[in-house]
């Protein structure tokens, strides 16, 4: 499969008298395969705004290189702008012109046919409402002005900034339905969100982004699959002999934790062998569950931006690549 | 060429921008209005009602007059002192003259296109270059803060020739407004001398000149927008521009001019703007230094220096230039954030 967006070692560093050195991107890699829907995650302030930006010619990077659809950028973004489709961070758009006005003028400086803007219009429900003016739209509405806008070109390339951002659980599921009827029809939709269950649903691979780097890539099943640790859920039908179980396993090299009325187990890789070995010792499973992860649990696990009661997580606290169970201490503002 | 037709058509659906024009309009047609109400002609009828109303004002001032000596003359009958009041010899040698009444005084106003278009040209300038400065400022800064200068770029990702772009529509929008409306505005208070003033020795020499003020109008308003526009673009909001303004006004025509004249420099005001806009309208300003007399006795002629408009023109070529290139290399150098 061909490579739509390329992205190897890419840096961004901000000096300020005030603040030092910090670095926005640090040596950031990402690939997104053509006809994709990849899911871009972070937490706020790793750096994914940024590299938005930095991919789209908004800012200069300091290092490494990028390209989009085979084109080496920022040199060539004037040949492959007309093929990227992109809103980034919040819709912005002029408050006293209409969505028509809006997308009118937009495909007007982008050579777009006129009758494109009623489609787009159409695509994303704004048709009834294009005749308003955006200062009286809903963040929704706008959302959906932004999706609009970035969908004008008919691009090969869409880039989203979480575009679901301010839409109701209608809007929310049309977006996803949108993405893949794109991606489908051979779009290649690159998609920056915090809503992960969303992520998860449409996405074919994922890239995870924290203070700058690359801490995790690949088909969505492949990263719950490195980071399930193969837990299993066990209860017995005596649960005076989960004490026997707990023992008996531990002696066997699994990692026990107990629990009042059930055992939870790590680092199983087959579920029939804990049957087995418990049945052999006339210890008999009533449940015996793996624990399935979610997307928002190895988002929180890979970047260390899980909730501790008492700790109040700064921003610049996630995890940086190559320096395990170190909440990072640099880098991540401007992002 | 896409992109300049759609800058221009997002120029021309801008509220400020309407609302403005309709405001600039709506000013100048006011003056124009008031203006055609003050002024009369001179018609023979007129001329006779003055020179009529001058010999009765010469005749009541010869009653009053004589009607004084006889005052005067009775007072000194009674012994009084009458120097004072009325004067040596009771003023007999004060008799009124006709020539103390001249008839022009009587006149009412009549506007003489020759002699007073060039300061008009002047008002029309002054209201377009405000006009200029507004919507130069705010089509830019409005772009920047409201977010669609950063949209314009993800579409069109050559940011000099983005902002060159929208620059080129907002001096030629300028330069369609300032050309209409300084159409129309000639065309007003030619009409107004045609029918309520007097337009007698208008010759091709008198419109060259008055041709020759609007392009310096033009040129004024052109700078003014695009110093505007450029300062916006530099602080990424139209208030950027706006109070480069008040401050560059406030410095300028208060703060200097009070420092110099505390430094006691010779012909201070030759830092000040207003000097070279002055200039710049006028062709020339003469600054005099008035102390260069303070310690010359007997007659004195105080010095002179002579402000042209071609010092205008380098005074304000130069700063528009500086604006232009910071805002044009800021465009380039600086992240979109």
């Amino acid at each position: 499969m061909s490579a739509v967006l390329e992205i190897e070692g890419l840096r961004k560093t901000y000096k300020s008298r005030r603040r030092g050195v910090r670095n926005a991107l640090d040596g950031f890699d990402m690939r997104v395969e053509a006809g994709q829907v990849h899911g871009f995650l972070g937490p706020n302030g790793s750096g994914k705004t940024t590299t938005l930006r930095t991919l789209l010619g908004l800012i200069q990077p300091d290092g490494g290189r990028m390209a989009i659809l085979g084109h080496e950028v920022p040199g060539a973004l004037p040949t492959v702008a007309g093929q990227v489709g992109a809103i980034v961070e919040s819709p912005q758009f002029f408050p006293h012109f209409s969505a028509r006005d809006t997308l009118s003028l937009l495909a007007g400086a982008g050579d777009v046919p006129a009758v494109r803007v009623d489609e787009v219009l159409e695509l994303v429900g704004l048709r009834d409402r294009a005749g308003e003016r955006v200062k009286t739209y809903s963040l929704g509405m706008k959302q959906r002005l932004a999706v609009a806008s970035a969908l004008l070109k008919n691009p090969k390339l869409l880039i989203l900034d979480e575009p679901a951002n301010g839409l109701d659980p209608g809007g929310i599921r049309e977006m996803r339905t949108l993405m893949r009827t794109l991606a489908e029809s051979g779009m290649t939709v690159v998609l920056s969100s915090h809503i992960l269950g969303e992520i998860q649903l449409i996405c074919d691979e994922v890239t995870i982004i924290s203070l700058g780097r690359r801490v995790a890539a690949g088909p969505v099943e492949q990263v719950l699959a490195q980071h399930s640790h193969g837990g299993v859920r066990v209860r017995l039908d005596a649960a005076e002999d989960l004490a026997a179980a707990a023992e008996l396993l531990g002696r066997a090299g699994v990692a026990v934790t107990r629990h009042p009325d059930h055992l939870m187990l790590a680092g199983v890789d087959k579920p029939a062998t804990v049957s087995r070995l418990l049945a052999e010792q006339h210890l008999y499973v009533s449940e015996l569950a793996p624990v399935a992860v979610d997307l928002e649990s190895v988002f929180l696990e890979i970047t260390a931006t899980a909730p501790v009661p008492g700790q109040h997580r700064q921003v610049d606290q996630s995890a940086k690549i190559g320096e395990p169970g170190h909440a990072g201490t640099t880098g991540g503002w401007g992002a | 060429m896409s992109l300049y037709v759609t800058e221009l058509r997002r120029l021309a659906k801008r509220r400020l921008t309407r609302v403005m024009l309709v405001l600039l309009v709506l000013g100048l047609t006011g003056i124009v209005t008031a203006f055609a109400f003050s002024s009369h002609k001179l018609s023979p009828a007129v001329i006779a009602q003055a020179q009529a109303e001058s010999d009765a004002n010469f005749r009541d001032a010869v009653k009053d007059w004589e009607r004084s000596i006889a005052d005067c003359d009775a007072a000194k009958a009674r012994g009084e002192q009458t120097e004072d009041r009325y004067g040596p010899n009771c003023g007999r040698d004060w008799k009124p003259t006709p020539e103390m009444f001249d008839p022009k005084w009587n006149l009412p106003y009549q506007f003489d296109f020759r002699a007073e278009f060039g300061v008009f040209i002047a008002v029309f300038a002054g209201a377009v270059a405000l006009f200029a400065f507004l919507i130069g400022a705010s089509f830019v800064g409005a772009e920047w803060s409201t977010g669609g200068m950063m949209n314009l770029l993800l579409w069109r990702p050559k940011r000099l020739t983005v902002l060159g772009t929208k620059l080129a529509a907002v001096l030629t929008t300028l330069t369609g407004v300032t050309v209409v409306l300084g159409a129309l505005w000639t065309l007003a208070f030619w009409l107004i001398a045609s029918n309520r003033g007097t337009t007698e020795k208008v010759t091709s020499g008198v419109w060259q000149s008055a041709g020759i003020s609007g392009l310096r109008a033009w040129g004024l308003i052109l700078a003014v927008g695009a110093v505007a526009f450029a300062l916006a673009s530099l602080g990424r909001h139209t208030a950027m521009a706006l109070g480069v303004a008040v401050g560059v006004g406030v410095v300028s025509e208060i703060g200097i001019r009070i420092a110099m004249t505390i430094a006691g420099v010779r012909f201070g005001d030759r830092w000040v703007l207003s000097t070279y806009a002055l200039a710049w309208f006028e062709k020339k300003w003469t600054l005099v230094d008035y102390r260069s007399c303070e310690l010359v006795q007997g007659e004195c002629t105080p010095k002179e220096m002579l402000v042209t408009w071609q010092d205008s023109a380098l005074v304000f070529g130069i700063g528009t230039a500086v604006v232009m290139v910071a805002a044009f290399w800021m465009m380039r150098r600086r992240d979109i954030t």
